[in-house]
C-alpha cells in the first residue's frame, strides 16, 4: 500500500510538471490556435537560467528563481514578436512548424552556449524528506505540486473571470470576427507566448532540483506535456492540468510494474487512445472544431 | 422519364442543438425539370443541400434518389449514383488547372489506380487522353475553353461559377444541385448561366437550385418551392406560388 | 491535338529528371574523394524519404510528424531478418516493405478519420512509440546501442559493398522513386490527391473517396520510407534507434519544406542541401543545431512555398528570354 503511495506521489510530482506544460499549451493555443511546440524548451530554459543565476553567478536562490522565470518570459515575447509578428503566411501549420524550429533555435542556441553538461539547482527548502501516510515525500516535490496547482488556479481564473482571458478566448475561436470586435488580436497572441513561456519557465524551475537540466531535457517533457493537455482537453486549463496529474500518475504505475524503459511510451499511446476516441480530451466539451471529416 | 420524380425527400429534419434548420420537409423533384428552392435567409436552404449531397446527415426523414435510398451514405456515393453540386462560395481546387479542375469532375469515369498512376502503363495513357478531350468539351461548352491551362486561382469570379458548373457537369451526372450560382453575377453572365442551365434540362438533366434572384426564378423554373424556418410554406409553377398568400406575407410582410 | 496534351510542366519535367540523373551517374567521375561520394549516397537516402513524405504531405496535404518512424522500422527489418535470421537481403527488403506497410495501414486506417493537425499529433505519438520499442525490444534490435554486423546487400554473389556501389544502388532507387513520384502528379490518382488538397469536400462531392484516398497514399509514402530504410541499414551495416527519434521526423519535415511542400523537385533541394550542410559545421556543438532550426523558422517565414518556386521561376525567366532572343 505505501508502494502504492508511494509511486502515486512521484507520479502527482512529475504530473504536476506535465500539467504546468500543459497550461502552457493551453494559453497558447486558446489564443492563437496554434500549437506550440516550443513550450518544452521555455521550461528547460527557466531552469538553466536560474542554475546559472545561482550557481553561475553566485545569486541567492530566491533571486535566481525569480531571474530564471522572468528571463524566459521576456525570451519567449521577444520570439513570437520576431516570428508570429513578421510571418509571411500567418496560417495555422505554417506557424506549427515555425515553434518547432523555434524549439530546434533553442536548443542549439543552448547547446552553444552551455554546452552539453547537465545543470543543476539546490532544493529549495533542504533536502530531508517527510513521512507522509508511511510513504517518503521529499519537500522538494511539495514545492512542485503546490506551486503547480496554485498557477493552475491563477491561470483557470484568469482565463475565465478577467476580461483579458475572456478576449483571448474569443480569439482562438474566430480570429477574424475577434479582431473586428476590436480586439487586439496581436498583442493577445504576444501576452500568450510570454505567459506561457513564464509558467513553461516556472515548472522548469521547480522541477530542476529534482532532475538537473540540460539542452536536450525539453524535448521530451514539452512532448508529453502536450500529449497531457490532449488527454485532458485543450480548452480547458483545469482539464490541461488535470491530464498532467493522470499522465504522471499512469507513468509511474507502468514504471512501477516493471515496465521500465516503456513509460515513456504511456504518454504518446494514451494521447492516441484520446485522440481516437475523445478528442476533445477528457474534460473538453464538444469545442467547436470538428475533428472526423464527412 | 419526365414526370417521374427523380429525387424525393421524405420527412427530413435536421438541428443543431436547439436551433432547429429543416422540419419534417417534403417534396419531390420530377425528373427533367428544373425545380427552384426559394425563401429568406436562414431557411434552411443551403442545409438542404449538404443533406441531399451527403456532407450533413438529417435526424430524422429520408432522401430517396433515383431509386436508392441515400441515408448513410457518404457524398463520394452520391455522387457516382449522379448527384452533382455546386456551392455557394465556389470550392475551387486552385492549386490545379482550370482543364484539371474539370477533369475531377471526371474521376468517376476512370479507373487508373495506384499502380498505372505509378508506372503510367498504356491502358491509362489511353484513358487520360479520353478524359481530357471529354474535360474539354464540357469547358467548350461553358465557354472556358480558352482558359484551359490557366491556373484555377486566377480566375474571376464569373468564370469560378462557371468552372464549378463545368466541373458538375464532366460528371455526367442525372441531377445537378446549383447553390446560388447566379450570387454576384453580372446581369450578362446570369444569362449566359441561364441559357447553360436550359441547356443541360433539355439533355435530359434534372436541375435543383437554390436562388435569390426572383427574376431568374420565375423565368428559369418549372416548379418552385418555398421554404420558410426549415418548412415548406409552398410549392408550385411559378405562377401559382406567385400568386399564394403565404409566400407573399413571408416576402413582404403582413397585410398588404 | 496540342489541346490534348498534357499538362504543361510534363515534358521540361521529364527532360529536367533526365539531365538531373545523367548528373548523378556521372558525378562519380569527377568527385573529390570518396568521402564525398559517401556523403552523396546518404543525401539519396534522404531524398528517397523525402520524396515519399512529400508525397503524403504535398500532394495530399496530410501532415505526418512521425514519418521516421517508418524509415526505422523498414531498417530494423530489413537489418534484423538478415543480422539475426541470415535471409537473403533481396528477401528482407521486400519484407520490410511489406512490413512496414501493413503497420502503415494499421496507423493509417484509424488515424487518417482525424483532420488537420490532429492527425499530425497522432503521427506524433505513432512515431515515438515505434522509437521507444526500437530501444526496448533489445532481444530483437540490439537496444539503445544498437543491432551491429548487418550484412550488406546482396543478390546472389554480388555483393554492394564499396561507397561506389552503394553510390549506384541507392540512387537507382531514388531514380525509381522520383519517376513514381512524376508519373503519380500527372495521373488520375495523382489529381484526386491534389483535389483533396484543395477542398476536401469538393473532391468528396466529386466523386473522390477521400478517406481510402488518404489511406492508400500514406502507406505509399511509408513504402518509400521502407525502402529507403533498407538501403540505409544495409550500407552502413549498422542502425540504432536514435537515429529515428522525433528530431530526425522534424529533419524530414525541414527538408520537405525547405525545398518546397509539392513541388516535384522539392525534396531534392530540400536533402540535399539539408544533408550536405552538416558537412561544414562538424566543428561546432551546437551551430548545427541552431542552424537547421534557424533555417526551418526562416523558410516558414518569409519563404513557406520553399525553395523550388525559386528554381522554376528562374528557368521560366531563362525560357522566356530565350524565345524573345530567338526571335519570333
Amino acid at each position: 500500500m505505501t508502494e502504492l503511495l508511494q509511486l502515486l506521489i512521484s507520479g502527482l510530482t512529475i504530473g504536476s510538471v506535465y500539467g504546468l506544460v500543459a497550461v502552457g499549451f493551453c494559453m497558447v493555443y486558446n489564443t492563437t490556435g496554434v500549437i506550440n511546440f516550443a513550450q518544452g524548451e521555455f521550461v528547460m530554459l527557466g531552469g538553466m537560467m536560474a542554475a546559472t543565476a545561482s550557481s553561475g553567478f553566485g545569486w541567492p536562490l530566491p533571486v535566481a528563481l525569480v531571474f530564471g522565470v522572468f528571463s524566459v518570459t521576456l525570451i519567449g515575447l521577444i520570439a513570437e514578436k520576431l516570428t508570429f509578428g513578421l510571418s509571411r503566411k500567418p496560417e495555422v501549420l505554417n506557424l506549427i512548424i515555425v515553434t518547432i524550429g523555434l524549439a530546434i533555435v533553442i536548443q542549439g542556441g543552448v547547446m552553444m552556449i552551455w554546452g552539453t553538461f547537465p545543470k543543476e539547482l539546490p532544493a529549495f527548502s533542504g533536502e530531508a524528506s517527510l513521512k507522509v501516510l508511511g510513504a517518503r515525500v521529499t519537500p522538494q516535490a511539495i514545492w512542485v505540486i503546490g506551486v503547480s496547482v496554485l498557477i493552475m488556479a491563477a491561470v483557470g481564473f484568469f482565463m475565465k473571470k478577467s476580461v483579458t482571458g475572456t478576449a483571448m478566448r474569443a480569439a482562438s475561436s474566430d480570429r477574424g470576427t475577434a479582431s473586428l470586435m476590436g480586439i487586439p488580436v496581436g498583442r493577445l497572441s504576444t501576452l500568450s507566448f510570454a505567459v506561457a513561456a513564464g509558467i513553461g519557465a516556472l515548472a522548469g524551475v521547480i522541477i530542476t532540483p529534482l532532475t538537473m537540466t540540460s539542452y536536450d531535457h525539453g524535448t521530451l517533457i514539452g512532448l508529453k506535456g502536450f500529449c497531457a493537455a490532449i488527454i485532458g482537453g485543450m480548452g480547458n486549463v483545469y482539464g490541461a492540468f488535470l491530464g498532467g496529474l493522470i499522465l504522471g500518475a499512469a507513468e509511474a504505475f507502468a514504471a512501477g510494474s516493471g515496465g521500465s524503459g516503456y513509460e515513456d511510451a504511456v504518454a504518446f499511446l494514451l494521447l492516441i487512445v484520446l485522440l481516437l476516441v475523445r478528442p476533445s480530451g477528457l474534460l473538453g466539451g464538444t469545442g467547436g472544431e470538428r475533428v472526423v471529416k464527412v | 422519364m419526365r414526370g417521374e420524380a427523380i429525387l424525393s425527400i421524405e420527412g427530413v429534419s435536421k438541428s443543431y442543438g436547439g436551433l432547429t434548420a429543416v422540419s419534417n420537409l417534403s417534396f419531390q423533384v420530377a425528373a427533367g425539370a428544373i425545380k427552384a428552392v426559394i425563401g429568406p435567409n436562414g431557411a434552411g436552404k443551403s442545409t438542404l443541400f449538404n443533406l441531399i449531397t451527403g456532407i450533413e446527415a438529417p435526424v430524422s426523414g429520408g432522401i430517396v434518389f433515383d431509386g436508392c435510398h441515400m441515408n448513410g451514405l457518404k457524398p463520394n456515393r452520391r455522387a457516382a449514383l449522379g448527384l452533382a453540386r455546386t456551392f455557394q462560395t465556389p470550392q475551387i481546387f486552385e492549386n490545379m488547372t482550370v482543364l484539371d479542375n474539370v477533369l475531377v469532375g471526371r474521376h468517376l469515369h476512370g479507373k487508373a489506380g495506384l499502380f498505372a498512376a505509378l508506372f503510367f502503363t498504356g491502358a491509362s495513357r489511353r484513358e487520360d487522353l479520353a478524359m481530357r478531350s471529354r474535360g474539354f468539351e464540357v469547358l467548350e461548352k461553358v465557354g472556358l475553353a480558352d482558359k484551359a491551362h490557366e491556373e484555377a486561382g486566377d480566375l474571376a469570379c464569373g468564370q469560378l461559377k462557371l468552372l464549378e458548373m463545368a466541373r458538375a457537369l464532366a460528371l455526367e451526372p442525372k441531377i445537378v444541385l446549383l447553390d446560388e450560382f447566379a450570387a454576384g453575377l453580372t446581369r450578362q453572365e446570369t444569362e449566359h448561366m441561364m441559357t447553360i442551365v436550359r441547356g443541360i434540362r433539355d439533355e435530359g438533366v434534372t436541375v435543383l437550385l437554390v436562388e435569390h434572384d426572383m427574376h431568374l426564378v420565375m423565368n428559369l423554373s418549372d416548379e418552385i418551392v418555398v421554404l420558410n424556418f426549415g418548412e415548406k410554406i409552398g410549392e408550385g409553377t411559378p405562377e401559382e406560388i406567385q400568386k399564394d398568400e403565404r409566400v407573399i406575407e413571408v416576402y413582404l410582410g403582413t397585410e398588404v | 491535338m496540342s489541346k490534348y496534351r498534357y499538362s504543361q510542366a510534363t515534358a521540361p519535367r521529364w527532360f529536367s529528371l533526365s539531365v538531373f540523373l545523367a548528373f548523378v551517374a556521372v558525378f562519380p567521375a569527377v568527385s573529390p574523394n570518396a568521402y564525398f561520394l559517401n556523403i552523396l549516397g546518404f543525401a539519396g537516402i534522404y531524398v528517397l524519404l523525402c520524396t515519399g513524405l512529400n508525397i503524403l504531405m504535398g500532394y495530399a496535404g496530410q501532415v505526418s510528424l512521425g514519418h521516421a518512424a517508418f524509415w526505422g522500422l523498414g531498417a530494423y527489418i530489413s537489418g534484423v531478418l538478415t543480422a539475426k535470421f541470415g535471409w537473403p537481403p533481396v528477401v528482407a527488403l521486400a519484407a520490410s516493405v511489406v512490413g512496414t506497410c501493413v503497420v502503415a495501414l494499421a496507423v493509417g486506417i484509424p488515424t487518417l478519420r482525424l483532420k488537420g493537425h490532429y492527425l499530425a499529433m497522432a503521427t506524433l505519438g505513432v512515431g515515438m512509440i515505434f522509437h521507444t520499442f526500437f530501444v526496448q525490444f533489445a532481444d530483437l534490435t540490439g537496444g539503445p546501442s544498437g543491432l551491429v554486423d548487418v550484412p550488406s546487400f546482396s543478390v546472389g554473389s554480388i555483393t554492394i559493398g564499396t561507397t561506389l556501389g552503394n553510390y549506384y544502388f541507392i540512387w537507382a532507387w531514388v531514380a525509381i522513386g522520383l519517376m513514381g513520384a512524376l508519373n503519380l502528379s500527372q495521373s488520375r490518382m495523382g489529381r484526386a490527391l491534389n483535389a483533396i488538397k484543395g477542398s476536401e469536400i469538393a473532391a468528396e462531392c466529386m466523386g473522390v473517396d477521400t478517406y481510402r484516398y488518404k489511406v492508400i497514399i500514406f502507406v505509399l509514402s511509408a513504402a518509400y520510407a521502407a525502402i529507403a530504410g533498407s538501403l540505409y541499414v544495409h550500407s552502413i551495416n549498422f542502425v540504432a534507434p536514435a537515429t529515428f527519434g522525433f528530431m530526425s521526423s522534424v529533419l524530414l519535415l525541414t527538408m520537405v519544406v525547405v525545398g518546397g511542400i509539392g513541388a516535384f523537385w522539392g525534396p531534392v533541394i530540400g536533402a540535399c542541401i539539408l544533408s550536405l550542410l552538416p558537412e561544414y559545421l562538424r566543428a561546432y556543438e551546437g551551430l548545427e543545431v541552431l542552424l537547421y532550426g534557424l533555417i526551418l523558422v526562416g523558410v516558414m517565414m518569409f519563404m513557406p512555398n520553399g525553395l523550388a518556386p525559386l528554381f522554376s521561376n528562374l528557368r521560366l525567366r531563362f525560357r522566356s528570354v530565350n524565345r524573345a532572343e530567338g526571335g519570333g
